[in-house]
């Protein structure tokens, strides 16, 4: 444990010293200079780090070969390992992982610089055959595999990769003055959604990009309001500020291209003077793998997934696409959730299939669904306890959205809570049924919701009065279910302009 | 020093130049955007009766709807018809 300490703190040493810039004046930098491979002798090699069992059985075969082959030893996390050979020390890792290493012991031979064979492990066999040396080990068993060599280790990764050169971005580097606070200099350069964000160094960057199978430069979409080209690293480093974990990547990456949809419709969605912005509904078996919560305070604080991925979305306009409250973004209140509202669905605890699958998608596929959305509104019925009774409560509180005396504007998301949804499960009550009655007992006569009815100027031309006037569109009304499985509540989440004209529901398969 | 990775679109602020300022607009071609917004017809009429008491030649566009940028198509017709173009909000 002494030498990994030792080992760490040598490398974080190299790691500041190694990185050299060449400054602009306008405090961006350019090209790196990077640390070179470092060349290598002719004869075995090997490559052996004391945190390995492995390495300890075959350190006393080292002494022998020494004294039989010209042989370099490179030790990974202790310089006074094997013990009576002057063993390389390599706990910078820089011979080790421009020789991709992948495991300790690996022995090589080198002629002229250049590797020739290659031995991972123990195997006496292919030592011997390797090494040119016989009766290597006799009492030692045949064969034994190794450990992971330190130069492959995911944590140091990105950092090693950045500092041996092998960095694949390409955005602009910024320059922040040691002095400078990060947090304070990212807000200064108007990257901020109001709170604090995570500083994307090249390293963080590198390690959110493992969350994806896609190449940092491949476009993800066409960003508005500026219309820009958004590539996977773009995505990436918006991702880390936001706090995301790179397991959350491509659910960003899924947001992002379903927002960008002329579907969608981002755009207006930035733009609008109402309220709403874009909320995530996530489906599928990704919601448990990256800890999603759709329980217990499902809308609200304390999940990093859910609180992230949302924001992640939010940045990427903001900061790729310039989308900026004051600027495009019109809106005359806004909402809470315009930091980042993402949420999974109770697929487990449903009565019903889940949202995706009205969309289309089979169940247990991932997916997200972007619904153009205001906060939640809480509906309370602690009292009904038939199905009926329970849909005139919820279809009442919808009848009032936004307006009583508006209708067919805007869409809906009702989120039935467990224990509402198990009034529904009881009676049998599909997600069909649910719906249909809903959108039957949100008929308006016409009377009533023309403009001067109720004392009220707003509302609907007087043509309309002698009909029934539906509050939704034939798909407008979609159900989800999540929750707390305490507590007799159900919420709404009223939308925006829906349609062609404004903005559609979209549902967008996440993909690895 | 910390290196960080530029979040935006890395767009260099260009500063846009304006357009020649019509000297007259006898003659000229005026296009009025209907940003598709309600009544905004009523507010480009009045605009239309001023501009062509002016002597300019008015033609009339309209946007499918205020939420989406103006199609690149129509962008284009505005430009290759156009000496100048009214385009505004109003709510």
């Amino acid at each position: 444990m002494r030498s990994c300490i030792e080992s760490i703190e040598a490398e974080e040493t190299l790691a500041t010293e190694s990185w050299v810039y060449a400054g602009r004046s306008i405090g961006y930098s350019g090209a790196m200079e990077k640390a070179a491979s470092p060349g290598l002798p002719s004869g075995v090699l090997v490559f052996v780090k004391r945190d390995c069992p492995t390495c300890e059985l075959v350190a006393p075969i080292l002494q022998e070969l020494a004294k039989k082959v010209p042989l370099t030893v490179y030790t990974q996390d202790d310089p006074e390992f094997p013990d009576a050979l002057d063993a390389v020390d390599d706990t910078d890792l820089s011979v080790s992982w421009h020789n991709d290493i992948e495991a300790v012991p690996t022995l090589l031979r080198v002629e002229s610089g250049k590797e020739v064979e290659r031995a991972v492990g123990w195997h006496r066999g292919e030592w011997e055959a390797l090494t040119g040396v016989d009766d290597l080990g006799p009492g030692l068993p045949e064969l034994r595999p190794g450990c992971g060599s330190l130069s492959v280790d995911p944590v140091r990764g990105p950092e090693l990769a950045i500092r041996f050169g092998q960095s694949r971005l390409q955005s602009r580097r910024v320059e922040i003055a040691t002095l400078e606070d990060e947090m304070q200099a990212c807000f200064d350069r108007g990257w901020s959604d109001g709170l604090p964000i995570v500083p994307p160094t090249e390293a963080r960057v590198l390690a959110m990009l493992e969350g994806t199978k896609r190449a940092p430069d491949e476009i993800v979409a066409t960003v508005p309001p500026d219309l820009v080209q958004c590539s996977v690293e773009k995505v990436a480093i918006n991702a880390v500020m936001a706090g995301c974990r790179p397991s959350y990547l491509p659910v960003v990456l899924a947001a992002v291209e379903a927002a960008c949809t002329d579907k969608f419709n981002i755009h207006g969605l930035l733009a609008t003077t109402m309220s709403a912005g874009p909320v995530l509904i996530v489906n599928g078996p990704i919601r448990k793998s990256i800890g999603m919560n759709s329980g217990k305070n499902v809308l609200g604080q304390g999940n990093r997934a859910n609180s992230t991925i949302g924001r992640a979305l939010q940045l990427v306009i903001r900061n790729v696409g310039g989308g900026r409250p004051g600027d495009v973004d019109r809106a005359t209140l806004g909402n809470p959730g315009k930091v980042g509202f993402c949420f999974a669905e109770d697929e487990e605890g449903s009565p019903w299939t889940p949202l995706c699958a009205d969309f289309g998608f089979s169940e247990g596929t991932n997916t997200v669904t972007l619904f153009p959305g205001e906060g939640p509104r809480t509906l309370v019925d602690q009292i009904s306890r038939e199905p009926e009774s329970l849909a005139r409560s919820i279809a009442a509180t919808l009848r009032t959205m936004y307006s009583p005396k508006m209708a067919l504007a805007f869409d809906v998301v009702v989120i039935v809570s467990p224990e509402h949804a198990r009034i529904f499960r009881e009676a049998g009550w599909s997600k069909d049924d649910l719906r249909a009655k809903l959108h039957e007992l949100t008929l308006i006569p016409g009377s009533e919701i023309v403009g001067g009815a109720l004392g009220i100027a707003e509302g609907l031309p007087e043509s309309v009065r002698e009909h029934s006037i539906p509050k939704f569109r034939p798909d407008g009304l979609h159900i989800v279910h999540a929750g707390g499985g305490a507590g007799l509540f159900s919420a709404i989440i009223a939308g925006w302009v829906n349609g062609e004209i404004g903005s559609q529901t979209v549902s967008w398969e996440i993909k690895s | 020093m910390t290196i960080l990775l530029d979040p935006t679109s890395e767009r260099v602020p260009a500063e846009r130049v304006r357009a020649e300022r019509l000297p007259t607009l006898v003659g000229q071609t005026v296009g009025l955007l209907d940003i598709a917004k309600m009544r905004g017809d009523l507010f480009l009429d009045q605009l239309e009766t001023r501009l062509a008491g002016e002597g300019a030649k008015v033609i009339r566009y309209k946007k499918p709807t205020f939420t989406k940028p103006a199609p690149i198509d129509l962008r284009h017709e505005i430009a290759e018809q156009c000496d100048a173009v009214v385009e505004a909000l109003a709510d």
